[in-house]
């Protein structure tokens, strides 16, 4: 019984840490239609803020949940008037642009910090003990905080004003504009709160994954993965493709051993798009968020 | 007329190409010649996304993903067979038939360009991860330890069925620099087949293409397969210049270096990615001797540039320019010409009959410039 216990929540863990990577990606996948290959970076950039920050003697809390999204919302901001504007409706340029974005993130990192580990910071709280097994509190904490931000992003978009008219603007863009609605503004937000997400989600991992310049490659894969697998519906594409390739990988790496658990991950997800090319809410749930 | 001309042009830098391999190991010194074979793999690799892309218009962002398997396949199976000459066959099998499962996925599911790209991409990142596990003595395909982080020593080349005879670096790079030449023809002699030319046209208008009766999802496949097969042989070519095969030909440092040979050497050229890649080989050993700018910051701002600013690439943006630079000379002559009959025609009412003669000449002249 502990042992199911145990195990299940390493799944969750599995599953929310794949929500949590993915979900600012996906916001600006499914809102704008441009796919973010600098992604990886962001993560990685919020990941240094908090590891910075801590050292310089900021509150640990603090620098995870105020001043990474802080700062990379604003990096992301800055980008999005700087390159992302020039590109839209041009997907592939987007996607080559950003990637050199990505390389150009990584050198400058690199050449302020250094190639090797930063000084890393533990992961703040302590261990649970679930009968005879241990659990980090932290990771409890995180699958939390994965929830409360899907429920805030959700609240966001059905019930304020700014995401009535930014899901108006995605659906119809020249309509929005003909009734008033400034598309250009509309999209520099959200793409920095697409970046304010991921430089959360960045920060929060930081304690846990510790920070490199090319951390970035670690989660690019498995948010792409989890991104095009849950299609571009953004909440539920992202839940519904979290919990079923978390799932898979956590079971498989259970069952066998880490290697093969991401092998399962990526075999699933190539199957699930020969079948739904466009992804689980190109084929279910398609009227879902 | 234009066709001929064409073919003239591609035998033309085959000749170059042979030109170079037989003089340069003569002038060259040894560390150069070994450095260069590494820079002709690469030169194939980028040949081979030329293809898909340039031709064939797949966004494919894992090329490398191919060119490691061949790496690793070549390894494995000459360390398991004792010998290079099979191997080598082996290594293009592999690596088409993991384009052939990854294609029909991506094909026969209708993936779109964009997550196509994505997905390739992510293959290639999963591999890295994947490969970097494996250390220890519990990974290994036969007798080849697959070596983790730390990767696998290529048993070198040796000639065809004698494995006794191991090449030397001189020879193989003979070896490379034959393949690049014959892999440049054999990609130019297919864009020129009616397969390569179906190709194009799905690349222009897939539905067009679609509605004519092609199936589309085939001649993709088969070009994509194809593509796959010369980056497997270009990471035979590898792991036989550098020596030895690690995970690190799957990353994205790789991955990101392949599309910017093609971005900055132009799409829609065969040569033009050649020279990107072995431009940018060097310069980005040069960056290496200096510490002042990070190799990734620089090809991460030359990759921006070139989609803002020069989107078709070198090669192409310079033919473009040739070809405008030619139309306004030619423009210009005629102008000339025309001004000149203008003003002998106004030199007075007796020279009418002057003026009409010099008015044929400057409109033959003008006919025999077109």
């Amino acid at each position: 019984m502990d042992l199911v216990a145990a195990v299940g929540l390493q799944i969750l863990y599995g599953i929310a840490n794949l929500a949590l990577i993915s979900l600012g990606l996906a916001i600006i996948f499914g809102m704008m239609r441009v796919i973010n290959l600098a992604h990886g970076e962001f993560l990685m950039l919020g990941g240094y803020t908090v590891v910075v920050a801590a050292n310089a003697g900021v509150n640990i809390w603090i620098a995870m949940l105020v001043l990474a999204p802080l700062v990379v919302g604003t990096i992301g901001v800055v980008v999005e008037r700087l390159l992302i504007r020039w590109l839209y409706g041009r997907m592939i340029d987007t996607l080559l642009a950003t990637w050199g974005l990505s390389l150009l993130f990584i050198g400058l990192v690199t050449s302020i910090f250094g190639a090797s580990t930063a000084t890393t910071i533990s992961p703040p709280l302590g261990v649970i003990s679930i009968g005879e097994y241990t659990s980090s509190a932290y990771e409890l904490l995180l699958i939390g905080i994965t929830v409360a931000l899907g429920i805030a992003v959700f609240l966001a978009l059905r019930m304020t004003n700014l995401g009535l008219v930014a899901r108006g603007t995605m659906q119809n863009a020249e309509m929005a504009s003909a009734l008033g609605v400034s598309t250009s503004r509309i999209y520099m937000i959200t793409f920095g709160v697409g970046a304010a997400i991921t430089g959360l989600a960045g920060g929060l991992l930081a304690p846990v994954t510790g920070v490199l310049p090319t951390i970035g490659a670690v989660y690019i894969a498995k948010a792409f993965i989890t991104v095009i697998s849950g299609g571009a519906a953004i909440l539920a594409g992202t839940a519904s493709a979290s919990v079923l390739l978390g799932g898979v990988n956590g079971v498989a790496a259970f069952l066998t051993g880490p290697t093969i658990g991401e092998v399962a991950l990526l075999v699933t997800a190539i199957v699930l798009l020969r079948l739904m090319p466009r992804g689980i809410t190109g084929g279910i749930f398609r009227k879902s968020l | 007329m234009t066709l001929a001309r064409d073919v003239r042009g591609s035998l033309a830098i085959a000749a170059i190409g042979v030109l170079f391999m037989l003089i340069a190991p003569s002038v060259l010194e040894l560390f150069t010649i070994i450095n260069l074979t590494t820079a002709i793999a690469l030169a194939v690799l980028a040949l081979s996304l030329a293809l898909i892309w340039g031709y064939g218009g797949i966004l494919c962002f894992g090329q490398n993903a191919f060119f490691g398997i061949g790496a690793y396949a070549y390894t494995i199976a000459a360390i398991n067979f004792g010998g290079s000459s099979w191997a080598i066959l082996v290594a293009i099998a592999v690596a088409v038939a993991f384009a052939i499962i990854i294609g029909y996925v991506m094909f026969y599911g209708r993936v779109s360009d964009v997550y196509l790209a994505v997905i390739t991409l992510t293959v290639s990142l999963i591999l890295y991860s994947l490969i970097r596990r494996t250390s220890g003595p519990d990974y290994k395909i036969g007798k080849s330890l697959l070596g983790g982080f730390n990767g696998i020593t290529s048993p070198p080349l040796n000639l065809p069925w004698d494995s006794s005879f191991i090449l030397f670096p001189e020879h193989v790079f003979y070896v490379a620099m034959g393949a690049l030449v014959l892999a440049y023809l054999f990609t130019s002699w297919l864009t020129r087949t009616h397969f390569g030319r179906v190709c194009v046209s799905i690349r222009e208008n897939e539905l067009r293409a679609e509605l004519l009766g092609y199936d589309v999802r085939l001649y993709k496949l088969a070009i994509f397969a194809v593509g796959a097969g010369i980056a497997g042989l270009a990471g035979v070519l590898f792991c036989n210049g550098v020596g030895r095969v690690t995970p690190d030909v799957f990353n994205l440092y790789n991955a990101a270096l392949t599309i910017i040979w093609v971005i900055v050497g132009g799409r829609g050229t065969l040569i033009g990615p050649i020279l990107g890649a072995f431009g940018l080989f060097y310069l980005t050993s040069a960056l290496g001797t200096q510490s002042t700018f990070n190799n990734n910051l620089v090809l991460g701002i030359i990759l921006v540039v070139f989609v803002l600013l020069v989107p078709k690439g070198v090669i192409p943006t310079l033919a473009d320019l040739m070809t405008a630079r030619r139309n306004r000379r030619a423009l210009r002559a005629r102008e000339r010409r025309m001004r000149m009959r203008r003003a002998r025609g106004g030199g007075g009412q007796n020279a009418g009959s002057g003026a009409g003669r010099a008015g044929n000449d400057a409109g033959a002249g003008a006919r025999a410039a077109e």
